[in-house]
């Protein structure tokens, strides 16, 4: 067993603790956090079912963005459905056997890790070319912009330049799944650069902004129902109030 | 007039380049400590102020999901930087919604995250120093709650609930407001927003019910007190005394007359307002609201109805269940509460109103969506009715409307610049540069379909509208009650009872 491959064993094992803990830290703060006054952004719907087809077309198709600003809309879709075919396809690096859905993404993903790239200089062009967005960037909004580009071009490289060794590669990680330990392929900087990044993705996903992806599910504004007139809601402070005492 | 200019209205609306702080010098006055121990603030800034204001942020997180969440998730994606009516009429940077924010998640981030603390400079993240206080203070009364960036922002980040919480904080530590904090004392101590007393309403609305006569003949009653009326109405005090706001009461009232329902206006509970809300605190708003609970079961009504002002709508139709129901008291037939405009729209709906719409021939009509209406409420049973009913209720009873550009109503609506606990004369320059989008979009129907009038259902935009359009070269009649279309356009008979 080389020194590298027991040195991202660890890092991996690391990386999937902190973002599985952190992640599901926060999304412990958001369910247990009351909400306790109605605010969603109306019109709203009425139903629960109508919030469920509203938060799908938030998540799916970034319905608000998309009336705020269409090159946003653009690229930050681009990036995000690339992203999310790219997530699904490297699940054969994961699963054994392959899920049946995985193979038939081989097509898209032609497109998806270039397309990935493409959406993020996209947004990361926005935030030098308009005065508004340059100024609201933070020296970390640029550089996890880096850090996604780096991963996405990394990743490329692999496919098209220096052909990784795949098969051990998912020996590695299936290895460490089912905690019997296989080498990760050698002589490949390339991939190792590819996996650092990846596991430097997971350790800040809990501490940044990247907590968009859970926090939209829990966004008052999106996710309550219009229905304040007939049900009554409390929750938290509202709760606290007991009027029929006060009623003299 | 003025010591600042005017913002020119262009022929297309623009995004503006950014002008660092052209605001930064804009300072509501702040509240005596007379006004602030009322509402349970200290009189001033309290020592160790630092320590208590991050104490409070963490406090005031720990009980918001919305800020948990807001705090957490914005990305800068910039979506909403050029959404704010005060970033296009200041061009100042910190008028975007993002960058207002930025103001408290700065701090946020240095005190209660990870990255924050650890390494401030790569987040933004900033302690929180008297520096820091006063731009809050100045950038926090630069923001009227209006909800239109959180309209656009892809997780629904509302820079209202930011702002709220701010100035809670601020109140928390001694930094009020005045314009906000005096009227909120007012109302604790008399009922109403102006401080008018129960003698003075009951002479001005036996001055109306006269006025009322000798215009129609007809014997139109504006009830005070009256226990046993089926409907208490609550509506804003500015109703009471101000231009177009009355117009608008005498339309409620002669709407109520033609339905022949009785009804009453109550002295203990003579506002809809409830300025808490802008202050971003739970227990004046609770205590404010609780006149109308009181006033209702007091007055033993059964139904109520709200008149024509949007952040009163807002706390009535979303918060009032929450804040002082539950309402097992009142007849469950009928929506609890009702707007106004739903009101007259049912007996539109059911022919039960005579006009003659050639009355406001005089004029062609525009509706200001109001922002709180807009996208923190709704009329009737589907959603956007909002937008549907008040604008039925003109057609029913003007021949000529138009509405503004799409971009500029329903949703997208813009604020008239007044809102939030901006109405006052020391941010008078805020509030005729932050109506300019607004204006931008009334001069294009003006001049190409001839609008002479704008109408709106809430007491600060027509306040606010009736001051600023002078600064735009219209004249400050051509701001219109919804209801005072309706009363104009009414047709009462005497039968009528």
């Amino acid at each position: 067993m080389s020194a590298v491959t027991v040195l991202y064993a660890l890092l991996f094992y690391a990386a999937t603790a902190i973002l599985v803990v952190g992640v599901t830290r926060k999304i412990v703060i958001y369910a247990r956090t009351p909400q306790p006054l109605k605010i969603p952004t109306t019109p709203a719907p009425t139903t629960r079912f109508g919030v469920v087809l509203r938060m799908t077309r938030e998540v799916t198709v970034f319905e608000s963005l998309f009336k705020a600003n269409k090159w946003t809309w653009l690229f930050g879709w681009v990036f995000h459905f690339c992203l999310f075919v790219e997530l699904l396809w490297h699940l054969r690096y994961f699963t054994e056997p392959v899920w049946f859905f995985v193979p038939l993404l081989h097509w898209f993903t032609t497109f998806t890790g270039f397309g990935m790239v493409a959406g993020l200089l996209g947004l990361w062009s926005r935030r030098f070319l308009v005065d508004r967005v340059r100024y609201i960037s933070a020296p970390s909004d640029h550089l996890m912009l880096a850090l996604l580009v780096a991963i996405g071009a990394s990743g490329i490289a692999m496919r098209y330049l220096a052909h990784t060794d795949i098969v051990g590669l998912k020996a590695f990680f299936l290895g460490l799944m089912r905690f019997s330990w296989q080498p990760l392929p050698g002589g490949d900087p390339v991939l190792l650069v590819h996996l650092t990044l990846v596991a430097t993705l997971m350790i800040v996903f809990p501490v940044s902004k990247l907590l968009h992806a859970p926090g939209v599910f829990f966004s008052p504004t999106r996710n309550q129902i219009d229905n304040p007139r007939e049900k009554r809601h409390v929750a938290g402070w509202s709760a606290q109030y007991d009027n029929s005492k006060s009623d003299a | 007039m003025a010591n600042f200019e005017t913002p020119a209205l262009r022929e297309y609306p623009i995004i503006p380049l950014l002008r660092a702080d052209t605001m930064a010098h804009s300072k509501t006055f702040a509240a005596k400590p007379e006004f602030q121990t009322p509402l349970g603030f200290p009189g001033e800034l309290v020592e160790n102020w630092e320590q208590k204001a991050v104490d409070k942020l963490g406090e005031l997180v720990s009980q918001s999901r919305a800020l948990q969440v807001f705090l957490d998730s914005c990305v800068k994606c910039g979506a909403c930087t050029d959404k704010c009516h005060y970033y296009l009429g200041t061009d100042d940077p910190k008028n975007m919604p993002v960058a207002r924010q930025d103001l408290l998640r700065s701090v946020y981030r240095r005190y209660y995250t990870f990255a924050g603390k650890v390494v401030p400079w790569l987040v933004g993240a900033r302690d929180m120093t008297k520096d820091v206080l006063d731009e809050w203070y100045t950038y926090f009364h630069q923001c009227s709650q209006c909800r239109r960036c959180s309209v656009f922002c892809p997780y629904g980040i509302d820079t209202a609930e930011i702002s709220m919480a701010a100035r809670e904080i601020m109140d928390s530590v001694g930094m009020g407001q005045r314009y906000s904090n005096e009227i909120i004392g007012k109302l604790h101590k008399i009922g109403n927003n102006l401080g008018l007393p129960a003698p003075a309403l009951a002479n001005t609305l036996e001055g109306l019910e006269e006025d009322v006569k000798d215009e129609t003949g007809v014997d139109v009653k504006f009830p005070l007190d009256v226990k046993g009326a089926d409907i208490l109405l609550i509506t804003p005090s500015a109703d009471f005394f101000a231009e177009p706001h009355i117009d608008g009461l005498i339309g409620y009232a002669k709407v109520f007359h033609a339905a022949g329902v009785s009804w009453t206006i109550s002295s203990y509970a003579s506002e809809a307002a409830n300025f808490s809300m802008f202050i971003g605190s739970h227990d004046n708003l609770h205590k404010v609201a609780m006149r109308i609970r009181k006033a209702a079961k007091d007055l033993g009504v059964k139904r109520i109805v709200v008149g024509e002002c949007g952040h009163a709508w807002r706390v009535a139709y979303s918060f009032w269940n929450t804040l002082i129901g539950p309402f097992d008291f009142l007849d469950p037939r009928y929506p609890i509460p009702q707007h106004i405009c739903e009101f007259t729209y049912d007996l539109i709906q059911k022919g039960a109103l005579t006009f003659d719409k050639s009355a406001n021939d005089d004029k062609v009509v525009t509706f200001h969506d109001s922002c709180n209406v807009a996208r923190a409420s709704r009329m009737g049973d589907m959603p956007g009715g909002q937008f549907v009913i008040p604008r039925e209720v003109i057609k029913a009873v003007c021949n000529n409307f138009v509405d503004m550009s799409p971009e500029t109503t329903q949703e997208a609506t813009f604020c008239c610049g007044g809102g939030g606990g901006l109405l006052t004369d020391d941010l008078l320059e805020l509030r005729v540069k932050g109506a300019m989008p607004r204006m931008q979009a009334l001069k294009q129907v003006v001049e190409e379909n001839g609008v002479t009038h704008m109408a709106a259902i809430c007491a600060i935009c027509k306040a606010q509208f009736t001051k600023v359009v002078p600064y735009y070269k219209y004249q400050m009649d051509m701001i219109q009650s919804v209801h005072g279309l309706v009363s104009k356009a009414i047709r009462l008979t005497p039968a009528d009872k």
